[in-house]
């Protein structure tokens, strides 16, 4: 947008801390709250530095009471605040489901159209390190399934920031996932103002022989097969849908009818997942550009191991893409 | 205690608690015809506690209601029009026929909702209360719940989450005695539910809920206490069904002799009696009041009946829309 200045490097938990910045000084509606985010600023430093230029009022350490402090937010959302609500791991979002699910998401619809809850559940998935099962879950599938959220998903520290600035102005809940292996990426950041739209996917490579659509973390990882596989003559272009709700299908089918293969890489289990509805959608609405059967590359269907090894066999890594995108083009 | 009040004040309260009375009555039979659908918990033998906290209540504060929240939707002020309408699914019901009984609310008019969730309400209401005090706009929100809500986990939290933040929110516990059909004694060592509050650091009153008057003076002073600053409160108000969880649930459970008790302590004729001894008013007075009464529910029957269904290629486009 129009002030935006020149762009610097910086990290992807940088990026998030200046879009709350920014958005907390545009607007006194806007305040955070979350376990251990006013003090110690977040165990992942999202939230570093806002206490001291908000104060408590607007920067608040909760008790590790998530149903509540999350439906003390929707109800602070339904009076007009704009709540941006920290849960530490995807995997405590379990939690709030009712909250988010029940409360949040159907309140505008319950109430005739007339209620709002502009409100950002702000959380991190996957596999980091040997965090194991219950600190390494992908779980977007969960709320992509649910009518009236949004679902947020960035890869990029620019990304981050745009798409965070625009989910905390948006008029509806917003879940807002980032990746614990994301928050130490570094990318181009411009310094003032800009917001990304929702549903607006983002070509992060062109290419003509391959559709790759990956969200997240599955994102870098994409772009490095794709150097791989460019090398051995295969363009693959890696589309990022970056929001799941809305999704932009438009991208997506363009995309598709140019190269006519697909592969869709996602880091949550595959059984029930957003892989497998874009697959369907694709199949459905182009079909006939179809050259070959599309492939989804995507973590197994298990609990996260805490042995690194085993770790790094559950959820998709740089050749287990490769492999998927041969399938994909050599199909045929 | 001992407050004197004007006829005209006492005169309001009774039209509410007739009102809430009337109308489930009235709604019961509309339900029996088979007019409205869906689950329908009457608020019957406890009007006083919505009517006295509401009347309590300034018209900037909040409430949050539950899944049998006409009383308090009522007392609040709502339209009975738009109200019944809201029950038979119509269009110009208060959430355009999406609602219903279990979900009716009216944001623009402080009242935040009914809940089919037991309990969900709780977190909701300390939050609105959060906003007043990040805002520091004075207002209170009064959360009602039932015993059965203080059995689930967000009460105790977010009674913490009121307390360590000092929060503007009355939480008004109903103890109807059933969770559903569960007898608060099966499920609770203590049944005297303020005590919990106490552990919480929280100031705990436990009240007759069917006393008007008591309900309305204490939540006075429970609004005075957080609008200084000095909230939460919780007020356990002990109450009694006059039927089942639901219209179908003829409550076989309910000891005969518990309910023959509450029914000698009908809220609904304290308020009558209290209005004719302390108010002063006639026989003919009160009657006056009833008549007006059940006039403006028939009214709010006839409008609703009447009412056009929600238009169903409208909802089908803006389901599209909003996907």
């Amino acid at each position: 947008m129009s002030q935006t200045s020149e762009p610097r490097q910086i990290l992807y938990r940088e990026a998030l801390n200046e879009a709350l910045r920014e958005e907390m000084r545009r607007d006194p509606a806007v305040f955070c709250l979350g376990v251990g985010i006013a003090d110690r600023g977040g165990s992942y430093k999202v939230t570093v530095g806002l206490l001291d230029e908000f104060g408590p009022k607007r920067v608040i350490d909760t008790p590790i009471s998530e149903a509540s402090f999350t439906g003390a937010a929707v109800g602070a959302a339904i009076v007009g605040m704009r709540p941006v609500v920290e849960i530490l791991f995807i995997d405590f979002a379990l939690l709030v489901l009712d909250q988010v699910v029940n409360q949040a998401a159907k309140h505008r619809f319950m109430t005739g159209g007339i209620g709002r809850v502009p409100m950002v559940l702000r959380t991190q998935g996957g596999v980091g390190s040997g965090l194991a099962a219950q600190h390494s879950q992908s779980l977007e599938a969960i709320f992509y399934h649910i009518p009236g959220l949004k679902l947020v998903m960035p890869s990029t520290p620019y990304d981050a920031k745009g798409l965070l600035k625009t989910a905390i102005r948006n008029d509806d809940p917003v879940i807002f996932i980032e990746h614990k292996l994301l928050y130490q990426a570094k990318g181009l950041v411009p310094e003032g103002e800009y917001l990304i739209e929702f549903g607006k996917a983002d070509v992060k490579r062109p290419g003509k022989d391959v559709t790759l659509i990956a969200w997240s973390n599955m994102v870098p990882r994409s772009l490095a097969a794709a150097e791989k596989l460019a090398a051995e003559g295969i363009q693959v272009e890696v589309l990022d849908p970056r929001t799941l709700v809305p999704l932009d299908q438009q991208a997506i089918l363009e995309s598709v009818r140019k190269t006519e293969h697909v592969v869709i890489v996602q880091e949550a289990v595959r059984r029930g997942g957003v892989a497998s509805d874009i697959a369907s959608i694709i199949g459905h609405e182009a079909f006939d550009h179809l050259d070959s059967p599309i492939e989804i590359c995507a973590g197994l269907s298990t609990a996260i191991p805490f042995n690194l090894r085993l770790e790094a066999a559950c959820v998709p890594q740089e050749e287990d893409i490769i492999a998927a995108v041969k399938r994909a083009v050599y199909a045929a | 205690m001992g407050l004197s009040h004007s006829k005209a004040f006492l005169s309001d309260l009774y039209r509410t608690l007739y009102t809430i009375r009337f109308f489930e009555n009235r709604c019961i039979k509309l339900y029996r015809q088979g007019l409205i659908r869906g689950y329908f918990h009457p608020y019957l033998g406890e009007e006083a506690i919505a009517t006295g906290v509401c009347a309590a209540l300034g018209a900037n504060d909040y409430i949050v209601s539950t899944h049998r929240g006409h009383g308090h939707c009522i007392a609040r002020g709502a339209d009975l029009r738009r109200m019944i309408a809201e029950l038979l699914g119509k269009a110009p019901g208060y959430c355009a026929g999406r609602g219903g009984s279990m979900h009716i609310a009216d944001v623009r008019g402080g009242n935040l909702g009914a809940n089919g969730i037991v309990g969900a309400g709780i977190p909701l209401g300390v939050g609105a209360a959060l906003a007043s005090s990040i805002r520091g706009d004075g207002r209170v929100a009064a959360v009602f719940f039932s015993d059965g809500a203080a059995n689930n986990g967000v009460f105790a939290e977010a009674m913490n989450l009121a307390a360590i933040w000092d929060l503007p929110v009355i939480l008004v516990l109903e103890n109807n005695h059933y969770a559903v059909s569960t007898p608060v004694e099966q499920v609770c060592r203590t049944c005297d539910m303020a005590e919990r509050g106490k552990g919480y650091g929280v100031e705990s009153l436990c009240l007759d809920g069917n006393d008007v008057l008591a309900m309305y003076e204490r939540t006075r002073e429970a609004a005075e206490r957080c609008r200084a600053g000095r909230g939460p409160v919780l007020i356990e108000a002990k109450t009694y069904r006059h039927m089942g969880h639901h219209v179908n649930d003829p409550g076989t459970y309910m000891p005969k002799d518990r309910l023959e008790h509450y029914l000698a302590r009908d809220p609904v004729k304290i308020g009558r009696r209290c209005l004719i001894e302390k108010g002063g008013a006639s026989e003919a007075e009160v009657q006056g009041i009833e008549t007006e009464v059940e006039r403006a529910i028939e009214d709010a029957v006839e409008f609703a009946v009447a009412a056009p269904e929600p238009d169903l290629q409208a909802f089908l486009r803006e389901v599209e829309t909003c996907g």
